[in-house]
């Protein structure tokens, strides 16, 4: 939004997204009351301000929790989701690679990266 | 002013139905059954009912489709979907629209098949576009990190997770239409196929069928039906995410914010209560709302559950149905607590009837921990 309270353009999940496929994961950082905000929002849930600004993370992050989950070795395995704590103070749902998924640890540094897959480009994490 | 609806409502009608199955049978049809013998249980007829309270996994318009099945005209419906929470949020609503006047005799229902009509979690929850790429499996994963966070932060063990599975089996064991009830001991819960640490298959509720059904009316009524009332002394629903990357603390749930508003509004402590049901789809949901609703300390929920202390003869009865983990959960579980808690307090459990129960809380939760609300009931003489 801007300064006179209009919306244009496309909304954020759309500029988030557009920028995922460029190979730049973007989190929102609000004009008003500074926090950082992750889901893309048009408006700050922290204070309700209109104005947030894009910024690129800076992929340093530290596992606030994780888990395996368990799937069977020929549908691929057991794998890793773990909501990772962003040093800008947003959390999200994520994964830790190169590492066996049961070996990931609460409080482990990680640092961020995009992997290409199959549905597009995702932000995964690696220890630090 | 929210002290006024205090006791304003009272439950004079419980229906179960769908226990331990009912095969070849709709979801609707089970919802049918329970408020049949709600219906029977209150001595009402359905063309007394004016006041509609449900929610499903099934039909997008739920008091619509209700409405036409059962034939009946609300003057007054609520369908708000707070997921298994909402037939425990439904008795707020329930008590402000008979305490209004906007109808005058109350009917929540719910009813389910899945259990032998798919054979696994039935919903309507839409993918969360930021967690699709990484495959949490739903809902079970978003619990595990509570629980896996909860053991980091606390120490609480699996041991400690396992003793709540084991307890609501034994109060299970005393429930004859309970659906688990074979022995269960730590060990077997430890070694049960894991299937998002720390939470293993045991760990997790049922999927059953089941239907239920209340049927609420003003405090002034509240005599003139066959069964002793039970009375709403107290109701409060918080919420404080819908995905679980969004939950601020995932050790401190909005139980935390509903229990003591529910708790102020009846004008009682936990340590009044003397029967408990908690909406407990996995077991790591016991621990963290017998916390977060005051009855023992923050982090000390695990050390709280050992050695049977939630058990049958254990110092606080907790889910004597045995609870979404044992008796059933069709889904969404939330109206199953009302029920049980009513029967406690009209002192019809049978081999699990804790004596001389007064006053109960009934809490539901919906999503992945994201909805919390804390019902408190108690007799007549607690008014």
């Amino acid at each position: 939004m801007d300064d006179t309270g209009s919306f244009a353009g496309p909304g954020p999940d759309f500029v988030h997204a557009e920028a995922l496929k460029e190979g730049r994961f973007i989190i929102q950082e609000c004009a008003s009351c500074g926090n950082h905000v992750f889901m893309p929002r048009i408006l700050c849930p922290h204070c309700g301000g209109a104005r947030l600004k894009w910024t690129p993370i800076e992929g340093h992050g530290k596992v606030y929790s994780t888990t395996v989950v368990r799937r069977k070795s020929e549908q691929g395995g057991d794998y890793n989701v773990s909501l990772i704590d962003l040093q800008e103070g947003v959390r999200l749902m994520s994964r830790v690679e190169e590492i066996e998924p049961a070996a990931v640890r609460i409080g482990m540094d990680v640092r961020a990266r995009i992997v290409e897959t199959t549905s597009g480009n995702v932000l995964t994490f690696v220890p630090a | 002013m929210f002290r006024k609806l205090r006791g304003a409502a009272a439950i004079v009608g419980v229906g179960l139905s769908g226990l331990p199955s009912a095969p070849e049978r709709t979801a609707m049809e089970i919802l049918a059954e329970a408020v049949h013998r709600a219906l029977d249980d209150a001595g009402l007829k359905l063309g007394d009912i004016d006041g509609l309270f449900t929610g499903s996994s099934y039909h997008f318009l739920p008091s619509l489709s209700v409405a036409e099945y059962l034939g009946l005209k609300p003057k007054f419906q609520d369908t708000t979907m707070v997921g298994g929470s909402s037939f425990v949020g439904h008795l707020l609503n329930a008590a402000l629209a008979l305490h209004a006047g906007l109808c005058d005799v109350a009917l929540i229902c719910y009813g389910s098949n899945q259990g032998s009509g798919f054979g696994k979690l039935k919903t309507m929850s839409e993918a969360q576009p930021y967690e699709v790429p990484y495959e949490p499996r739903y809902p079970i994963s978003s619990y595990a990190l509570a629980a896996a966070r909860h053991m980091h932060e606390y120490g609480t063990r699996r041991e400690d997770l396992a003793e709540v599975a084991v307890a609501a089996r034994k109060w299970a064991q005393l429930n004859p239409l309970a659906i688990k009830r074979d022995p269960l001991i730590v060990e077997d819960v430890l070694k049960a196929r894991m299937i998002s640490d720390p939470l293993g298959l045991l760990d997790c509720c049922l999927v059953s069928d089941g239907g239920g059904a209340v049927i609420l009316v003003r405090r002034e009524r509240a005599n003139d039906f066959p069964k002793a009332p039970v009375f709403v002394l107290g109701c409060a629903g918080a919420t404080t995410h819908r995905q679980i990357a969004c939950m601020p603390s995932l050790t401190s749930t909005a139980a935390a914010d509903s229990g003591p508003r529910a708790f102020e509004m009846a004008g009682l402590r936990p340590s009044d209560i003397d029967v408990v049901e908690l909406y407990d789809a996995f077991t790591i949901n016991t621990v963290l709302f017998l916390e977060d609703l005051g009855f023992c300390e923050k982090g000390e929920g695990g050390f709280f559950v050992r050695d049977g202390w939630i058990a049958p003869g254990g110092a606080l009865p907790v889910n004597t149905n045995g609870g979404g983990l044992s008796c059933c959960h069709p889904g969404m579980y939330g109206i199953f607590t009302v029920i049980e808690a009513a029967q406690q307090l009209r002192g019809e459990c049978g081999d699990r009837q804790v004596t001389g129960a007064r006053t109960a809380v009934a809490h539901g939760n919906g999503g992945v921990l994201s909805s919390q609300v804390t019902s408190i009931l108690g007799t007549a003489d607690t008014l």
